[in-house]
């Protein structure tokens, strides 16, 4: 048997703080702890979905392990390869293997610059010796793969409806056929009835090009259709992690079960129990001591504030971090009920 | 998707035309920037075709024709103390003028884009050390560099063209530093570093084709005050050197006659505010038209 291929994207202890505002001598005291020690890896041609409400550190994840900020602590290794310290023009060889997509469809596209210029940039800037009219070809085909009428490329952003301009960022990421993309909320900034589309488009150019994709949300709906595990993340730390099905039908962590219950239900007629976020989500500068969800946890106990829970392993790649083993949590809304484990009630904390 | 293209392929057309449109509109609405613009098509027209219409060579003596009024005889706007024709040499001196200050701006902006630009993409040392610089030249009041330097150079058009440009710059670096700054923070800056373009490419393909708008604004307002600069410094006797005309010049040779022949004084005072003005109005109104955030009032 040979050894299997290394992960795509490996991360180890990742921890990201930004300094804010400046003490004296102009060294900054306090620091936002947007990432505080993430670890997971992505398989190639694997969707890793990464949850969590907003500002709970997924955009942070998503453009340090592309090293677009440089990580605090940690490490990444993309393709075997230790990328954690490199410098700038020693990541450019790797950046044609690793692209993101963006969450604001309208600042991701330079206002000034024709669709074909941009879609095609990536092929000016690596392969600058390519032929003018092989390079015309290639942004055809792109925009053509991604749904876009051929003479989009003579346009400018603006002239471009939300949808269609995430395809045009879908365009430029895939164009030099990168082995890893972080999708960093792709679709929650497009109108409902676009999202599935942005969503299948997504799903289709994976299967095509067996892309490797770290796919970021808030939207559960989205992330359980598309990936293959689902990371739920919380205060810069990730909580849960496990294949999609067993964290839909099985959720083990408190976090996971809240953003489960505050997700929309699809069907009106369906009635369930609605386990309420209540409170913000705490500030990543002075994050609770203990567990950092214990703020707004319905089952926390004393024990809960002294120390932080490890991320351990409770089934076959099943991971929590929760100190309580006895809790039996609502499943997703549609889940089919595990035969074997009966409807859960929850028992409210004391 | 279909519908969704149809609508977009629509839509955008409409929104292009629109901001433009309103763009445009508010600038025509404009009236002083209107005016402005309207006094120096015409100055520029007269200063390049004026002269070779004008009967008279702005060098050509008449000891007999000295001092002759305006709009009384052969001289439209009269003669100056060595009888020369009045309106031929504000044309000329216009042309001096009016290219001082176009050329000044052209190296200004030249010179004050690049440094801005690096010093705004990269920030941190570079950049804090280049806009230290630039502040420090800026608190020294411009006028007496440019006197300073105007004393110590043979005094002549391209000089004092160098020397405005070198003591203009800065503004423009400012303005775009500030500019190139925040651009770089916006999601397509990072997807053009995520493709791992080079610095030179996310500095002039990406970026400083957004800050296009304020660096026209500070353009006009630099021939403003171009053309004042070198009609002072050349008052002051630094500039411009007799018998070369400059607006400059004339109004100091004036000085001596204020009672007895006051056109020789109020026709190039008249030169330079209206030129100096025109540019900054058509300065203020740009701004105002080119500003997104004027969209909303
Ligand atoms: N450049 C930055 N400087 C300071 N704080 C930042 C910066 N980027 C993100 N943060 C903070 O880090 C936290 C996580 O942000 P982010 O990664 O954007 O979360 P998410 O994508 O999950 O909403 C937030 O509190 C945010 O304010
Ligand atoms: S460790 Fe305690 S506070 Fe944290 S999720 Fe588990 S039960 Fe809730
Ligand atoms: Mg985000």
């Amino acid at each position: 048997m040979t050894a299997s291929p290394p992960p795509v994207l490996e991360v180890d202890g990742l921890v990201k703080h930004f300094p804010i505002g400046s003490g004296l001598f102009g060294r900054s005291r306090d620091k936002v702890r947007a990432v505080d020690g993430v670890s997971f890896s992505v398989a190639k041609g694997e969707v890793l979905g990464l949850v969590g409400e907003s500002g709970s550190g997924k955009t942070t994840v998503g453009r340090t392990v592309l090293r677009l900020d440089t990580p605090t602590d940690g490490a990444i290794r993309f393709l075997g390869n230790d990328i954690t310290h490199l410098t700038r023009s020693q990541l450019r060889p790797f950046r044609r293997q690793m692209q993101l997509v963006f969450q604001d469809p309208f600042s991701s596209l330079n206002p000034r610059m024709r669709v074909d210029r941009i879609v095609g940039a990536p092929l000016a800037i690596h392969e600058p010796g390519m032929a003018a009219a092989e390079r015309t070809q290639r942004v055809e085909d792109a925009l053509a793969m991604v749904g876009l009428p051929r003479n989009s490329g003579e346009r400018f952003p603006h002239e471009f409806s939300g949808g269609q301009r995430q395809r045009i960022g879908i365009a430029r990421a895939l164009m030099l056929r990168p082995e890893l993309l972080v999708a960093d909320e792709p679709v929650s900034a497009l109108d409902v009835s676009i999202q599935a589309q942005v969503v299948k488009l997504l799903l289709d150019v994976r299967a095509k090009l067996g892309l490797t994709i770290l796919f970021i949300a808030h939207d559960l709906a989205v992330v359980g259709h598309v990936s293959d595990r689902v990371a739920v993340m919380y205060l810069g730390k990730l909580v849960e992690i496990a294949d999609t099905r067993t964290l839909f039908r099985d959720p083990r962590h408190p976090y996971t079960e809240a953003l489960f219950s505050a997700a929309p239900v699809p069907d009106p007629t369906i009635r369930r129990q609605r386990i309420v976020l209540t409170g913000d989500i705490p500030s990543p500068i002075n994050p609770p001591s203990g567990c950092a969800f214990r703020t707004r946890c319905r089952y926390a106990l004393p024990a809960c504030a002294a120390e932080v829970p490890p991320l351990r392993e409770v089934a076959k790649g099943h991971l929590k971090a929760c100190l309580r083993d006895d809790l039996e949590l609502v499943p997703w809304q549609d889940a089919p009920r595990d035969p074997a484990r009966p409807p859960a009630v929850a028992t409210p904390a004391p | 998707m279909t519908a969704d293209t149809a609508i977009a392929a629509h839509g955008g057309q409409t929104l292009r035309r629109s901001t433009r449109y309103r763009t445009l509109r508010r600038f025509t609405r404009h009236r002083l920037a209107m005016f402005g613009l309207v006094v120096i098509l015409l100055l520029v027209l007269a200063c390049a075709v004026g002269p070779s219409l004008v009967p008279f060579d702005q060098f050509q003596l008449n000891m007999r024709a000295r001092f002759r009024e305006p709009f009384a005889g052969a001289h439209l706007l009269g003669t100056d103390e060595l009888g020369r024709d009045m309106l031929a040499r504000l044309l000329m001196a216009g042309r001096i003028s009016l290219t001082i200050g176009f050329c000044a701006m052209v190296i200004a902006v030249t010179v004050g884009t690049v440094v801005g630009t690096v010093a705004g993409f990269y920030g941190g040392a570079i950049g804090t050390v280049l806009m230290r610089f630039v502040d420090a030249v800026l608190c020294f009041p411009t006028i007496f560099l440019l006197l300073t330097l105007a004393a110590l150079v043979s005094p002549g058009i391209v000089t004092i063209t160098l020397i405005i440009a070198l003591t203009a710059w800065m503004e423009v670096a400012r303005v775009v530093q500030g500019q190139i700054r925040a651009l770089r923070e916006r999601d397509f800056a990072v997807a053009a570093e995520a493709m791992g373009a080079p610095d030179r490419w996310i500095m002039f393909k990406e970026l400083l084709p957004n800050a296009v708008a304020p660096i026209v604004v500070a353009a006009t307002l630099i021939i403003a005050r171009a053309i004042l600069l070198e009609s002072y410094v050349s008052y002051l006797g630094y500039g411009i050197q007799p018998p070369v005309a400059s607006w400059g010049n004339m109004l100091e040779k004036a000085q001596q006659y204020l009672t007895t022949a006051p056109w020789l004084a109020l026709l190039p005072g008249l030169m330079i505010t209206l030129a100096v003005s025109s540019f900054n109005f058509l300065g203020d109104g740009l701004r105002d038209a080119l500003d997104p955030r004027s969209e909303l009032s």
